[in-house]
């Protein structure tokens, strides 16, 4: 146990950046923001989200935030210094989860009750497109290359390949139960998608062109833990792509898979309902939140150990962490 | 480390690639057998002229947009008769060529028209029907039952009553037939988990209308005296099928105790204020479609045909006999609102299935509950279980 603190207090030490960062998560029941201190994980501040804020994502320079306020049918955006609230973007009905082109410009939203995908242009604040999905549009992914927009629909159980060229879906492939997210890798070479109620992660194979073909499922088993209670949800993929992490939801844990192999090679013990999950720039941490115990647990990603956990606000659902 | 990650075949690739997937026309009914019943105690009971016929609907809809990305359409009709038209009416739908039939109807009518279905090889999802016999002795292999039994539904509420240590039971149970075997499932479910039923009683049913002008002056004056004396008890457990006499109990108990089973506490498969796992979207989905709140029915009627979907989807075939094989086997598996996924026992054709207990006003809990533990599944400590049942028909 000393040695195990001993470890994690010169990891948090060599990773300490020169300027902290700020993650911000937000807290589907508090109805607020908490901002944490990436640094010494110290809470900063907590500030008021809008109505059952889930999804959230930043700018690419790290000034803005945007938020999911899905009770609210709008995103929020919020200045990532002062806190205050920007203005607000049209996001079609009950929105829970977008993605944001690396260029910053365009934010691809699922719209849960409409089966939509609304693409909204953060600039001019308009909606440049809305795209028919398959029932309960939610997980949302971009290609590295901003060509290929990937929308997960929960009772269809489709990926759906929605061309950024004209908006039209190019290829559809069938998972598992209730698909709540999609990731592709950093070279864009694949895509995982997470089953909530399938309790299996699809792996997709991406061919330049952008076509994608299953690999396979990665499933999951923990002793003492119900099959019932492995839900994936959240995914982040190292930079390298060698280590998957994927969030397990009610079976408190995150998966740790192996980026060559796709085997399950460990699982961390985290909060209760761990749900997405986000990375520090860098990747020397990765955060989870934790919805039913009310906290973040911060993962040594080089150590793949949990070393602590913050209290945040209630409900915890998405987290984002500013850029260096 | 067991290996868990599977590579899949090149045929399961092929499958798993959607834009492959063959066109068909997937024509299905609901068969609503109308039973001439009394008006509800509570006028929130209303039953809706498209009860069962409205959760068809949101599935056309749901199932069509998922076929939509695979060449596959939807169509259900909706057929209401009464019991005497009721063979007429199955016999209107085979000789139109629909093999899928969702029936809405009581036990007895239930059988006689899945008998008459499967000699033209049609298959049978019953949607309401919760004797137990129909699971066991009297089971179908054509018939597959997306509507709970009565024990898993007594089961349900004796989980919810073992964990709050409200082990000791007064049941209260009605004279009509339906009432007496609802009781059997409760007098079961408490030897199930250790329950003590400290005392019974029947309410007899005299008949009658149901509403009558400032009727709750006698009710109060009454159920007090009906329920004095009683044994120490924790809970009263009410077994009324028929909706005559439990919606009264609550605040009328000469003992102040909580209700469940038939009123206060209820077992059902939904209700319209459930949100838990997204089921918002559904309720909204319903709403706009229907212009009204979703009930049990309409619910159930919906996952019988999301079943269809699901099968005519992962199996891509709308033939009747290969989509029971399909939801019948290890492959199957639905969400359907319930934090986890349902799936069909193979042994009776019984889908399994989280049960909600309901106030009147919020999901209050599901059942199973934490800590009771199956081999299988935990679904399987609601209902019947694989020994304990008499059904052949799947061997």
């Amino acid at each position: 146990m000393k040695t195990l603190l001993a470890s994690s207090l010169l990891a948090l030490m060599a990773a300490t950046p020169a300027l902290a960062n700020k993650a911000f998560v937000s807290n589907e029941r508090g109805n607020t923001i908490t901002v944490v201190d990436t640094e010494t994980w110290e809470v900063l501040t907590e500030f008021d989200g809008g109505n059952r804020p889930r999804g959230i994502t930043m700018s690419p320079d790290g000034t803005k935030l945007y938020v999911c306020a899905s009770d609210d049918n709008i995103v929020r955006v919020f200045d990532t210094e002062t806190y205050e609230e920007l203005e607000s973007l049209p996001s079609g009905p009950d929105p829970e989860l977008f993605v944001l082109d690396p260029e910053g410009q365009y934010l691809y939203i699922a719209n849960e009750d409409d089966n939509l995908v609304t693409v909204t242009d953060t600039g001019t604040r308009t909606i440049k497109a809305e795209v028919p999905v398959g029932v309960e549009p939610e997980g949302m992914a971009i290609s590295p290359d901003a060509k290929w927009v990937v929308n997960t629909s929960e009772t269809t159980n489709m990926a759906h390949f929605i061309s950024t060229e004209d908006y039209q879906i190019k290829h559809n492939v069938l998972v598992d139960q209730r698909p709540r997210y999609a990731q592709y890798t950093d070279d864009g070479t694949r895509l995982f998608v997470s089953s909530e109620i399938g309790g299996t992660v699809s792996v997709m194979d991406i061919a330049e062109d952008g076509t994608p073909s299953m690999v396979g499922k990665i499933a999951f088993e923990v002793p003492g833990v119900l099959p019932e209670w492995l839900q994936p949800v959240g995914i982040k993929i190292t930079q390298d792509g060698s280590r998957i992490f994927v969030a397990l939801g009610p079976a408190n844990r995150v998966a740790v898979i192996d980026g060559e192999s796709l085997e399950v090679i460990d699982y961390i013990l985290v909060g209760q309902r761990v749900w997405q999950l986000a990375f520090t720039p860098g990747q020397d941490f990765l955060l989870t939140t934790n919805g039913n115990s009310n906290d973040i647990t911060v993962i040594d990603v080089a150590a793949e150990k949990a070393i602590k956990s913050v209290p945040v606000g209630q409900q915890p659902w998405g987290v984002v962490v500013t850029p260096n | 480390m067991r290996r868990i990650f599977a590579p899949l075949s090149a045929a399961l690739m092929c499958m798993g690639l959607a834009g492959q997937a063959s066109a068909l026309d997937v024509r299905a009914a609901v068969l609503r057998i109308d039973s001439p019943r009394l008006l509800p105690i509570s006028r929130y009971d209303l039953t809706p002229d498209d009860l069962g016929f409205a959760g068809a609907m949101l599935a056309d809809d749901d199932n069509g947009t998922t076929g939509s990305f695979l060449g596959h359409t939807y169509e259900t009709a909706q057929v209401s008769a009464s019991p005497e038209d009721a063979d007429a009416a199955l016999d209107g739908l085979l000789a139109d060529g629909v093999r899928l039939i969702v029936v809405m109807a009581e036990g007895p009518d239930l059988l006689r028209l899945t008998d008459r279905a499967a000699q033209e090889g049609a298959l049978v999802l019953n949607a309401t029907a919760p004797e137990a016999e129909l699971r066991s002795g009297e089971c179908r292999a054509s018939l597959l039952h997306i509507a709970p039994s009565n024990l898993m539904l007594a089961d349900a509420v004796a989980q919810f009553a073992v964990w709050k240590k409200w082990d000791e039971w007064f049941l209260v149970s009605g004279s009509n037939p339906a009432d007496q075997a609802l009781a059997d499932a409760y007098r079961r479910a408490a030897r199930k988990f250790g329950v003590e039923i400290t005392e019974e009683r029947e309410f007899e049913d005299t008949g009658g209308s149901r509403r009558t002008d400032s009727g709750h002056v006698l009710v109060q004056r009454q159920l007090p005296a009906f329920t004095q004396g009683a044994k120490r008890h924790d809970v009263l457990v009410a077994a009324d099928d028929t909706d005559y006499f439990a919606r009264y109990l609550p605040y009328h108990l000469a003992t102040p105790r909580p209700v469940m089973g038939s009123a206060g506490l209820r077992p059902v498969t939904f209700h319209a204020a459930h949100e838990a796992w997204g089921t918002t979207q559904f309720q909204t989905r319903f709403e706009d479609l229907t212009g009204r709140y979703a009930r049990p029915e309409d619910y159930n009627v919906w996952l019988a045909l999301r079943v269809i979907g699901e099968a005519v989807t992962r199996a891509n075939t709308n033939d009747p006999q290969e989509i029971r094989d399909y939801a019948l086997s290890g492959a199957f598996e639905l969400a359907a609102f319930k934090g986890q996924k349902v799936t069909f026992r193979d042994w009776n054709g019984q889908l399994r299935q989280p049960i909600l207990l309901y106030d009147g006003m919020i999901t209050v809990s599901v059942s199973p509950q934490e800590g009771f533990l199956h081999q299988t599944s935990p679904l399987d400590t609601l209902g019947l279980d694989r020994p304990e049942t008499d059904c052949t028909a799947f061997n």
